[in-house]
């Protein structure tokens, strides 16, 4: 665990200590855009971002606003696990809380009850999300474009042979428009429960979705400070990304 | 006996380069009729095939051996027109037989697309093979890096001979404790120089983090790059340490010479009996970066550099090999299939390293997507033109009278030497 230099001063609206779960063995595509995206948004609000990463034997950090979890390969699931299964306690409290979290491909798998590998084995998940993961021999890759409620039209690049089923107890972050999504039957993508966004999307997503990562950021703020006052990020560049990401082929 | 396949090969090659076509149907057209063609005709050759694999460097290092091995009086078959495949090796093969199959060559030194490689070997077992690197690249074709490990330790099983293996990749020098039969060789590198190779997996830890563990012990290389100089670089093999000028630029680049020497030494004999050594250092200091892969140009009398990048370590290789001051920059990202369609591995580079002068044009398909990734690194970004051909215009006359450099992905490089051929002379595609 390591922290990265804060901006901030007397003008601060308060410090969101953000935590990036395993970056060293989830972070294979890049999903530490995530990370970048939640702490240039928070100094736009005028918050102070702080960063830390949890890895594999780190000591738990106290006072968590944001977990951030990103995509890995099978083999960094495997490295992972068991540490994983050893603060299943600890990150359920939290969302059972309400703390924002945004959970990306495989640790989407993990915060689920369980991923059966395609080869035999299962590995357990932490059962924060109740969903199910079933590896498959067919690879779902490509752009994906999801239809949501809460936060529009999202978008991102799925990269994933788990298929994942949704249990009554979470609902779909949205529903496909183009691509596959969680699995090739229900065309559903992600889940949500209390502040967790789970996606199997990567991109990485929260840059051309601000959207989510406001949501994420103005969670964290209420739930600490009670109260959310935005700032004004410039969002031009990510308007113009979105049009003409939304525009490539599958 | 005479091959109906080869007049009838050729005649649809002659056929097809006259319609201005590629190098694959001829190639098509030959395997469907006669798939035995290729391993009939390369099993002929009396040093038989090479074949180089790997993420990053594989054109280069292949014109580099094939380089080397010419200075050394073999003639040699390669597959200069770019064409990665199976299908495309056998196009090639057309172009050099004659009517009756015969291959007038000593050796074979073949690149090979990773997933491609499989099916080439398992039909051609190669006497060597060099395999240079494992890193983040395409994910989209091959899903998953330990996957594409697994397939360069398929290409090692099926060596017959000798296995160059990149010592400093612990996905690649793992391979080694694989194999049973081969002999293995390493190129490596000086320690003081590993810093510039960041690897996939300590990419995103955090200063203090520790880096995963490559081999416990490092095995002895066959020839170690120890140090890089403004145009040289010292190799050590044979227990001495020679200085020699280089033409190309990147440690990436000169990193890949090690590999090329190293294949060329087991290919004409190592040690100072067998190879000449004299003549191996003028041929390598004489490689010029192959077509495609990064290469100086002029325009309005002043260079211009074109950078391939096409994964997280290539850009931030790139940028730390090619420095910023005094050039104006530009960035072009294509997301066809030959650059990769994910766009996520863009926030796997840092840019902090263009902050001072800013960039001056972004353009390709994803255009806007390299525009956000520079917002959130807080780097300027002048002008933002999807399309080549006019942000490539705009770039030239703004930065009138400086020094120009193109970062670009693969397609978007093509696309750019498309338009700049008609600025400027540069060497024409075959
Ligand atoms: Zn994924």
């Amino acid at each position: 665990m390591s922290a990265e230099p804060t901006a901030g001063g007397p003008d601060s609206k308060g410090t969101i200590r953000v935590v990036q779960l395993y970056p060293r063995d989830m972070n294979i595509y890049g999903d530490w855009g995530n990370a970048l995206v939640l702490r240039q948004r928070l100094t736009w609000h005028g918050y102070t971002p702080e960063l830390l990463e949890y890895n594999v034997g780190d000591e738990f950090p106290e006072g968590v606003d944001i977990i951030l979890g990103g995509g890995g390969q099978d083999s960094g699931q495997l490295v992972i696990q068991d540490d994983l299964q050893s603060r299943a306690g600890v990150l359920t409290d939290l969302a059972e809380d309400g703390a924002p979290m945004l959970v990306i491909c495989g640790l989407y798998q993990l915060f689920g009850r369980f991923f059966k590998t395609r080869t035999g084995p299962v590995i357990p998940g932490i059962g924060i999300l109740d969903v199910e993961t079933h590896g498959t021999d067919e690879r779902l890759i490509g752009n994906v474009k999801v239809t949501t409620d809460e936060f529009g039209e999202v978008l991102g690049y799925e990269n994933h042979s788990g298929q994942t089923t949704l249990g009554s107890g979470v609902r779909p972050l949205g529903t496909v428009a183009k691509g596959t999504g969680n699995n090739s039957n229900d065309g559903h993508e992600g889940a949500r429960y209390r502040n967790v966004v789970a996606s199997y999307l990567h991109g990485s997503l929260l840059p051309k979705n601000p959207a989510i990562a406001d949501f994420l950021i103005r969670t964290a703020a209420e739930r600490k400070y009670g109260t959310f006052v935005p700032g004004t990020p410039d969002d031009r560049y990510s308007v113009l990304a979105r049009e003409h990401a939304a525009r490539r082929p599958r | 006996m005479l091959y109906f396949s080869i007049p009838l090969g050729k005649l649809v090659r002659r056929v097809s380069r006259l319609r201005g076509g590629g190098s694959a149907l001829p190639g098509l057209v030959v395997e469907k009729i006669d798939p035995g063609f290729m391993r009939r005709t390369l099993s002929t050759l009396p040093h038989g095939v090479a074949v180089v694999s790997g993420t990053n460097g594989k054109t280069t290092t292949t014109k580099m051996v094939v380089e080397l091995l010419e200075s050394q009086g073999l003639k040699v078959f390669t597959n200069r027109t770019g064409s990665n495949f199976t299908r495309g090796v056998a196009a090639a093969l057309l172009g050099e037989v004659d009517w009756r199959g015969r291959l007038k060559a000593d050796v074979a030194v073949l690149e090979l697309d990773e997933a491609h490689a499989v099916h080439f070997v398992n039909s051609v077992p190669p006497r060597y093979s060099l395999l240079l690197n494992v890193l983040r690249d395409q994910l989209d074709r091959f899903g998953e890096i330990d996957k594409t490990a697994q397939l360069l330790q398929h290409v090692a099983a099926k060596t017959t001979g000798t296995v160059v293996l990149n010592r400093e990749d612990p996905r690649v020098a793992r391979i080694a404790g694989t194999l049973t039969e081969q002999d293995v060789q390493y190129f490596g590198l000086d320690d003081s120089l590993l810093s510039t190779f960041p690897n996939d997996d300590d990419m995103r830890a955090a200063p203090g983090s520790p880096v995963p563990s490559s081999l416990p012990e490092k095995p002895p290389a066959d020839v170690v790059l120890r140090r890089v100089g403004p145009d040289t670089a010292d190799f050590e093999y044979d227990g001495v340490t020679v200085t020699t000028a280089m033409k190309l630029r990147g440690v990436y680049n000169i990193f890949n010479a090690a590999a090329a020497l190293t294949l060329a030494r087991s290919i004409c004999g190592g040690g100072a009996a067998t190879a000449d050594h004299a003549t191996l250092l003028t041929a390598l200091s004489q490689v010029e970066p192959a077509f495609g892969r990064g290469e100086s140009l002029t325009v309005d009398g002043q260079p211009l550099d074109l950078v391939l990048v096409k994964n997280p370590s290539g850009f931030r290789l790139g940028l730390k090999s090619f420095p910023a001051g005094g050039y104006a920059t530009m960035i072009a990202i294509n997301d066809n299939y030959a650059d990769g369609r994910d766009m996520s591995w863009l926030w796997d580079v840092e840019f902090d390293s263009l902050r001072n002068g800013g960039v001056d044009q972004l353009t390709g398909s994803r255009a806007y997507d390299m525009a956000l990734r520079l917002q959130y690194d807080e780097v300027p970004v002048g002008a933002v033109q999807p399309d080549v051909a006019p942000a490539l215009a705009a770039f030239v006359r703004e930065a009138k009278g400086r020094p120009k450099r193109i970062f670009c992905t693969y397609t978007a490089m093509l696309a750019i030497r498309r338009e700049l051929s008609k600025i400027t002379t540069v060497e024409v595609v075959s």
